[in-house]
């Protein structure tokens, strides 16, 4: 049997700014918007719901009521996303947790109230907390999510409703209890039905002809005869572990062990099916409603747990874990299939695909970060710079070779260095050089090799490599940007040779 | 009797060595590194893989020589596919020219780091890891405790490691490395004294080796592979040159 827990919040956005400006605890003051050039009152605080200022009331009533009432600009939706983010707050007490729009939440608390000792306590622990950070809240408890909204804003005795009592705990309650649109609640007070006892037992055949379908699926969904949709704000992942803490953990041998249980029980369920993490979350619920993340990524899936242990390991320290860690939740985001790990006859696989290369990059990403590894593939690009790119994957292959035709240096500066020369006659190799104050005598020249600029990449001039050997036998690779010209040569030192 | 002496000697020496840190490539892959004379230096007689080689480079020419010899060695550890990790800090290496001395560089792994202790970090991780051919670090010092502990990982993995270190400021401190080396530039020399560039070649100066002595050689890469030039004399040279045509 599902059971729902539906908590309303009658001054949620005045208990809101009660908690930013704790001097206005305790007085009259209103959030107001202009509605068809009036200035009506949409939301009250208690103490003035308390001189009888409510929703709808036009502001000028509510200055004749109370004279000093303090009145605030209502920003649209703002209920909306507090409520969100009560709900995600809300998450440490069920994992199903919908928002109500305008003014509640709703948890599935099927099978989570024990945890706490009981749907009394749970209850209590819920509304205490929230009343703590300063909202005043309601709650109301039974099978069904209808019946839950109703005895949260309108029952006035016990919030919990035992399992199959929605009948009887609807008897007396007022026929907007059952969340029916205005018109068909005027009608119904039109005829006198001020409760909904009064007209529950009447047949279903008069109540479709009188008030329409909607009576019907409402009442049924009161009932918990009707299945209603509930649409929780973040929807359970299919890999996804929880580990709720006895008592709040902050140390790191704490949260060690926590990610340890949670990685067995989510490898367990991935090993069964085949699935390998290649990313995984760690959400941590802190005391204060505040959560921190941590992520992994793998180049390779897998649901090793000795190896995931270590890379989350490399990143605990990330954890801030404030006053104390309550909640930790695992999420494997994205999974992969697994590559079955073979026994080799003949020695092991040394490739890139090697699952111990595979595990060394993860571990490394972890700490240096994923930006400092890099392999580099061919590009069919002529000009040096151009002439590679980096791999996206670990294996990733192309069918494009390295051009070995013209020998490249070992080393490449990454800004070409400035060179003065001596060449006297156009395209002939430099008889000498200057680089960093140091002059070079040239014994061996290769060259030229021109190597033109692409101009739909780039614009400016081509360039004409030479390969030079100094009388000492360091070799260089030098080019001169553009046609020769005795003026305005100017020429490069870009890499050294082996 | 005195030749079973012997071999019992040579075995216990063999032992002796292998406790020392030495260890030959497995028989079965065969394959010699082509150093010549050099390799007769070391007390295997074989270049020894599965541990720590320091390379001295002064200059950015002295780089680039070194790293074409490291490159050339590497291309005979990686010749079974394994993979290759080159941790650096400011890397230059031009990947594309790692082809001419027969490494491919798509089997090498390129970790940019930005401090020197993560360079030890990820050196230290990565010689743990079996599969690897080879782990090359840019790390301009290197003391001995570090060094020390490096030589240990690679004693249990098998993991050659090399360690280049450019622009050294306390190069004179001793090291735990099995060998020192310093690899300089040398005059190429061409066919009939024809014009351009030729082959590069080095001027190899093993500074220290472990349990034996150094020596300066001279080498060069031609044909995908390491070709010992006999004499540094340039009268010699000359017959050398001839030797090649």
């Amino acid at each position: 049997m599902s059971r729902y827990l539906s908590i309303y919040f009658p001054n949620l956005l005045t208990d809101r700014l009660a908690i930013r400006k704790p001097e206005l605890k305790d007085t009259c003051y209103v959030f107001t918007m202009s509605q068809k050039n009036r200035m009506m009152v949409t939301a009250s605080s208690r103490q003035a719901e308390k001189q009888g200022i409510h929703v709808p009331m036009v502001l000028a009533d509510a200055k004749a009521l109370v004279p000093d009432i303090l009145a605030f600009d209502e920003k649209i939706d703002f209920n909306q996303k507090l409520l969100f983010r009560i709900a995600k707050w809300a998450i440490r007490y069920s994992p199903n947790v919908a928002v109500e729009l305008p003014d509640g939440i709703v948890l599935d608390s099927t099978g989570c109230a024990h945890l706490f000792g009981g749907e009394e306590k749970y209850l209590k622990n819920i509304l205490s907390k929230l009343e703590q950070f300063g909202y005043y809240c309601l709650g109301g408890l039974s099978d069904s999510i209808g019946t839950s909204w109703a005895i949260a804003r309108f029952g006035h005795k016990l919030p919990i409703i035992p399992s199959g009592q929605q009948y009887n705990a609807l008897l007396n309650l007022p026929p907007v209890a059952l969340r029916l649109t205005q018109p068909v609640i005027e009608r119904l007070h039109k005829l006198g039905f001020d409760k909904i006892g009064k007209f529950i037992q009447m047949p279903a055949s008069i109540l479709r002809r009188r008030f329409g379908t909607e009576m019907l699926s409402r009442l049924g969904q009161a009932l918990g005869t009707e299945e209603e949709a509930f649409t929780p704000i973040i929807f359970k992942a299919p890999y996804q572990e929880r580990l709720v803490c006895l008592e709040p953990i902050k140390t790191r041998s704490a949260i060690e062990i926590g990610i340890e249980k949670l990685l067995e029980l989510l490898c367990k369920r991935l090993s069964k099916e085949g699935q390998g993490i290649r990313l995984a979350d760690l959400q941590c619920y802190r005391l204060d409603g505040k959560i921190t993340e941590i992520q992994i990524g793998t180049n390779q899936s897998t649901h090793n747990i000795k190896h995931l242990t270590k890379l989350f390991g490399l990143k605990i320290d990330k954890i801030a874990p404030g006053l104390g860690i309550e909640l930790l939740i695992l999420t494997a985001s994205k999974t992969e299939q697994v590559l079955i790990e073979q026994e080799k006859l003949w020695g092991g696989n040394f490739g890139l695909e090697d699952q111990n290369l595979a595990q060394l990059l993860d571990r490394l990403a972890g700490k240096v970060g994923h930006q400092a590894i890099k392999r580099y593939i061919p590009q069919a690009h002529y000009w040096p710079e151009r002439s590679l790119r980096q791999a996206i994957t670990l294996d990733e292959k192309t069918e494009i070779k390295w051009q070995k035709a013209n020998p490249r240096p070992m080393e490449m500066l990454h800004k070409p260095a400035a060179i003065k020369v001596t060449a006297p006659i156009p395209d002939y190799p430099p008889l000498s050089f200057r680089y960093k104050e140091e002059l070079h005598w040239v014994k061996k020249a290769d060259g030229p090799e021109r190597i033109e600029q692409e101009w739909w990449l780039s614009q400016g001039e081509h360039r004409d490599y030479y390969i030079l050997e100094d009388d000492k036998g360091c070799r260089y690779w030098v080019f001169r940007s553009g046609h020769y010209n005795e003026d305005t040569s100017e020429w490069f030192l870009h890499g050294f040779f082996a | 009797m005195i030749v079973e002496k012997q071999e019992i000697l040579a075995k216990l020496r063999q032992q002796l060595l292998e406790m020392q840190g030495y260890k030959s490539l497995p028989e079965a892959s065969g394959n010699s590194f082509g150093l010549g004379p050099i390799e007769s230096c070391f007390p295997t007689s074989t270049f020894p893989t599965g541990t720590i080689h320091e390379f001295l480079a002064e200059s950015p020419e002295e780089a680039a020589a070194s790293e074409g010899f490291m490159t050339g060695l590497l291309s005979k550890l990686m010749e079974n596919g394994r993979s290759c990790l080159w941790i650096s800090q400011e890397r230059k290496l031009f990947p594309p020219s790692l082809e001419i001395f027969g490494a491919d560089p798509q089997h090498i792994i390129f970790i940019d780091l930005n401090y020197k202790k993560d360079i030890l970090w990820v050196l230290e991780e990565a010689l743990k890891c079996e599969g690897l051919a080879c782990v090359i670090a840019e790390l301009p010092d290197v003391d001995f405790a570090q060094s020390r502990r490096l030589q240990l990982v690679t004693e249990k993995s098998h993991v050659t490691g090399f360690i280049l270190r450019k622009r050294s400021k306390s190069r004179i401190s001793a090291t735990a490395c099995t060998a020192r080396w310093a690899i300089k530039p040398y005059p190429s020399a061409t066919i009939n004294n024809l014009p351009g560039v030729g082959n590069p070649r080095w001027e190899i100066n093993l500074i220290k080796v472990k349990n034996a002595e150094g020596g300066t050689f001279l080498l060069e890469w031609a044909d995908n592979r390491f070709l010992p030039v006999e004499s540094s004399h340039p009268v010699v040279l000359k017959e050398v040159k001839e030797k090649i045509a």
